[in-house]
């Protein structure tokens, strides 16, 4: 009788883990889980990773599961099946070579996977170097993204707009503190910091809405400071870019001056056009000596895309991809 | 004019203007008031000051650690609730209880009290209430250090929860990055307390950790090599290591992070040359072995356990040495996983990647080693063995996460989201927070002469156990829905709410676990007749804190044991021999000290004038703390004290009366 009373209360706890395993699949079937289930090709490489690791670590942690489970029920203190009993045993070359040896074999596949799905997966890695990319600049601000196609000479506020099946080269900076600029659906996040230009690829392999998430913290507003990612179809966004162009905005540096103020609640805005080498300009400005007016070298800028794209690897000395 | 040079930026405006602050700040300075009404009333003034505040012995140190960080635990724990009341109930056109400034500033409490002032506060009272039994010795090596540094930590308590009443706390997260950090983004005081509380608690860490280390190197009894220590021992003193190497970094770290902001310095300014990237690592560099300085002691204290209530020698002893070195060595090369996505290149992530990944190795074998130490014992299961089982499993499963974190492409996806959050609360509560308890719940007889009350026990263990599935599995789901941390506010259309309401209920079933281990402390306290230790060995133990009366008497032992192997107390009960002989000696205790709380009171004082900018109170505050120093240094007072052979004779038949009656 107080056998079974012990059984089953052994037994709660894995019924109870069981119960909530089974509610967790629930919900995540009945709801969007962008990283489980990605529309990108970056983040379904990811979540790939993430399968494979997660079963390689399983190879370990399913024995540890399990022996706990059972030598405690064994070795229990008035199991009256008496089990052996040695108290000096405290050593054993075989078993403590297995345990040191299969960990070290299964850290060691994990240890390849790793290096080479970091170069795989490296945020400046081009996707296709062939194939043609949408060039975006991102700059963070308080509290809102900029997102600026300096080809189309187009700016948005909050949303950012993108061709479905097409690399998308993301150029990321801040006008403020640091963030981290992520869209769990596509994949990969990279931080947003004042003075210096960080690079990401992503595409989108299905249209749709997608959520854009501040994923650092960055002052008060940070919590209103999302952005609404749609993925469109080349025709849609072709459609898209030369209504945008039609905007009566421009983006000059007063009016980026003016848009920098911090803010919370942002509404989506577009702009046009936007005054060449924008980008350049804020993430140059760290560099000037602090009494050097911020628009002066953008007032004298006549650069083309081209050459801004060059004149960028020349003045971001702080520029993050240095390890090439 | 004047009122600026006297206050600094000290004015009214520094009282609590919210609801909520108001509230919490009254409350403090009620409890406040109440206590010192308490020992006022109690006529215990004298007996405060004698027996505690100017104590040098280890032991009443030790008890003053844990009780500091089991009220900061409670403030912890209130700061939890905010946060999660706020995130069930802010979504959509609900704004929740409280402002988003307040929010920021309650989980930058909450990480910075739960780390500095709740786990390290736990783990220097366990290893002051244990270490020197446990090598045999009769205090740790240098008594009045330790008492700065206990003081130094409280020093660091009372002047983050002065942010309550007086300012503002800093809303910039536990680690306070710039330029977030900086004067221009953050301008008011909340930063400056969040340095200096954690200057002056972290600068009485480093004491503790030389502390600790010139012990276990040197006050080690007859007999006892360094591979017959006690794991405990060893793990404290990979830990200690640990604290030596990185508690420098973040003194250097912060003391430039305060010049920035006062002094417009520009370490870490985005302009002017700083560069903030510095910073973050910078402070990984001491943050990342932080993890170990907390976790390798909570091993060391589940090695005893599992040893003790397996009634079998621990296995694997050698490998389990030097898994801890493994882990300590490989903890320094590990910070930039903290931060793969500030856009380093795929060589330097994938260097970090792979030996996060090469920790998971030798923490995979200690919990072979524990299980294999189970594997043919007689295992009785007492509530430290429950928070053990909870440990094993909870802690795996952090480990797996761990390893996913580890992968930089994986990192990439759930970096700043609240799988993150889970998975470290998953490392710090299962296996720091279980092992405390556990620890606790072990030494508790020998602590205070009587047990802490099993079925209570184990009942906490269980809320706990559960609490912490409901309130941290959500998380890993709402990670993969690309909720991140710190957020006050989100859409409802994200479908994140049922999750944080479940999460929020979670911590309430926590709530309830500390409830009962409140219950359970009262209950054998008025219990404690019954309860009590008679034998000074009430788990049938193995380690030499077991040998002594419970609670110990001032010098631990009378006559120091001698051992000649591992686990010599249970050789000895095994072989009924004796570890000691008869033979008495005078034994010297470290006399007690007021220089300890007098320096601490001037390194207090003027961190408040470093926080608001007084700069006079700055200066004559420091020459104040220096003074103390001086003349402690220069007195010619004995620092110690002889107990001749006959009133050593005395106090021993007493204490022994005392176990036995």
């Amino acid at each position: 009788m107080k056998q079974t009373r012990l059984r089953l209360l052994i037994a709660l706890p894995f019924v109870f883990v069981a119960l909530i395993i089974g509610l967790a699949v629930w919900y995540v079937a009945g709801h969007d889980v962008p990283v489980l289930q990605p529309r990108g090709e970056i983040g379904a490489s990811e979540q790939r990773l993430m399968i494979l690791a997660l079963l390689m670590s399983t190879i370990v942690v399913i024995p540890v599961f399990v022996m706990t489970v059972v030598i405690s029920w064994r070795y229990r203190q008035g199991n009256p099946k008496r089990k052996q009993y040695r108290p000096d045993w405290d050593s054993s070359k075989l078993y403590e070579t297995i345990w040191w040896g299969i960990p070290i074999l299964i850290i060691g596949v994990l240890c390849v996977v790793t290096w080479v799905s970091s170069h795989q997966l490296d945020p400046y890695r081009k996707l296709n170097p062939e194939a043609p990319q949408q060039k975006i600049q991102v700059v963070a601000l308080d509290w809102k993204w900029l997102f600026i196609y300096p080809d189309k000479h187009i700016a948005s506020v909050n949303e950012l707009v993108i061709p479905t099946n097409q690399t998308i080269s993301f150029d990321i900076t801040s006008d403020t503190v640091m963030n981290s600029f992520w869209i769990p659906a596509l994949g990969s996040q990279i931080y947003a910091m004042p003075g210096m230009s960080t690079a990401l690829h992503l595409n989108a392999t299905e249209p749709g809405t997608y959520y854009g998430s501040p994923a650092n913290i960055s002052g008060s507003g940070f919590a209103s400071m999302t952005f609404k990612v749609r993925a469109v179809s080349p025709n849609e966004y072709d459609a898209w870019v030369l209504g945008t162009q039609n905007a009566s905005r421009n983006l000059t540096m007063a009016a980026y001056d003016a848009l920098a103020k911090p803010s919370k609640n942002n509404k989506v805005e577009y702009f046009a056009p936007v005054q060449d080498g924008l980008y350049d300009d804020i993430v140059m400005k760290y560099m000037l000596p602090a009494d050097q007016p911020q628009s002066q070298s953008s007032d004298t800028s006549t650069k083309t895309d081209d050459n801004m794209n060059m004149n960028m690897d020349m003045h971001t000395p702080m520029e993050m991809d240095m390890t090439r | 004019m004047i009122a600026n040079w006297l206050l600094g930026r000290l004015n009214w405006d520094a009282l609590p203007s919210e609801m909520i602050t108001i509230g919490g700040a009254i409350m403090m300075v009620l409890s406040l008031l109440a206590i010192v009404a308490a020992i006022t009333y109690f006529k215990r003034w004298k007996w405060l000051w004698r027996e505690w505040i100017t104590t040098t012995n280890h032991k009443r140190i030790g008890i003053m650690y844990i009780v500091v960080a089991v009220v900061m635990l409670l403030r912890g724990l209130a700061d939890v609730l905010m946060l999660r009341a706020q995130q069930a109930t802010s979504v959509g056109a609900s704004n929740g209880i409280i402002t988003s400034d307040t929010f920021q500033q309650v989980f930058s409490a909450h990480g910075t009290i739960m780390i500095f002032f709740v786990a390290m506060g736990l783990m220097f009272g366990i290893i002051n209430l244990v270490l020197p039994q446990q090598l045999g010795a009769r205090d740790v090596a240098f008594p009045f250090l330790n008492s700065v540094s206990f003081w130094l930590f409280a020093a660091g308590m009372v002047l983050i929860n002065t942010s309550l009443v007086i300012g503002e706390f800093s809303a910039a997260g536990w680690l306070a990055y710039p330029p977030l950090s900086e004067a221009k983004f953050s301008p008011g005081v909340g930063v400056d307390y969040w340095i200096w509380s954690l200057q002056i608690a972290g600068i009485g860490s480093l004491m503790s950790g030389i502390n600790f280390t010139t012990t276990i190197l040197k006050l080690r009894t007859k007999g006892m090599n360094m591979m017959k220590m006690p794991l405990f021992a060893w793990s404290v003193f990979g830990s200690m290591v640990l604290v030596a190497f990185a508690f420098p970094i973040l003194t250097a770290t912060l003391s430039m992070l305060y010049l920035d902001r006062a002094f417009g310095m520009h370490f870490f300014t985005a302009d002017g040359g700083g560069n903030a990237m510095m910073y973050v690592n910078l402070i990984w560099a001491w943050g990342h072995p932080e993890v170990y300085i907390l976790v390798l002691p909570a091993f060391g204290m589940f090695s005893e356990i599992v040893s003790t209530f397996s009634r079998k020698r621990l296995f694997g002893y050698t490998s389990m040495v030097w898994a801890i070195w493994a882990i300590v060595f490989l903890s320094f090369t590990v910070w930039l996983h903290h931060f793969f996505t500030m856009g380093a290149g795929a060589n330097v992530n994938a260097f970090f990647g792979i030996m996060t990944m090469l920790i998971a190795i030798p923490t995979g074998v200690k919990i072979f080693n524990w299980l294999f130490t189970m594997y043919k014992g007689r295992i009785w299961f007492t509530s430290p063995m429950i928070w053990f089982l909870g440990f094993v499993y909870l802690f795996t499963i952090g480990g797996v996460t761990g390893v996913l974190l580890a992968v930089p492409g994986i990192d990439f996806q759930v970096h700043n989201s609240l799988f993150l959050v889970a998975h470290f609360h998953n490392m710090i509560i299962s296996g720091v927070v279980f092992g405390f308890f556990a620890g606790l719940t072990y030494w508790f007889p020998k602590i205070f002469g009587f047990s802490l009350h099993e079925g209570l026990g184990k009942l906490a263990a269980w809320l706990w156990i559960i609490g912490f599935m409901l309130a941290f599995w959500p998380l890993y789901i709402l990670g993969f829905m690309g909720a991140t941390r710190r957020l006050d506010h989100y859409d409802a259309s994200l479908g994140w709410q049922p999750l944080f309401i479940v999460a929020g209920i979670g911590a309430l079933v926590i709530c309830a676990g500390v409830g009962v281990q409140l219950l359970q402390l009262g209950y054998s306290i008025w219990k404690r007749k019954e309860l009590k230790d008679t034998t000074g060995d009430p788990w049938d133990a193995r380690t030499l804190e077991w040998a002594t009366t419970s609670p110990p008497p001032e010098y631990n032992f009378a006559v120091l044991p001698e051992v000649t192997s591992r686990d010599a107390f249970w050789e000895a009960k095994q072989h009924k021999t004796s570890l000691t002989s008869d033979k008495l000696e005078p034994v010297l205790v470290p006399k007690n000290s007021a220089a300890g709380p007098i320096i601490s009171l001037g390194v207090f004082v003027a961190a408040f004038g470093f926080v608001w900018h007084i700069w006079w109170l700055v200066i004559l505050m420091t020459l104040f703390a220096v003074a103390a120093v001086m003349w402690r240094t220069l007195s010619d007072d004995e620092s110690e004290r002889l107990i001749p052979v006959g009133e050593l004779k005395e106090l021993e038949r007493l204490s022994k009366k005392e176990q036995a009656s």
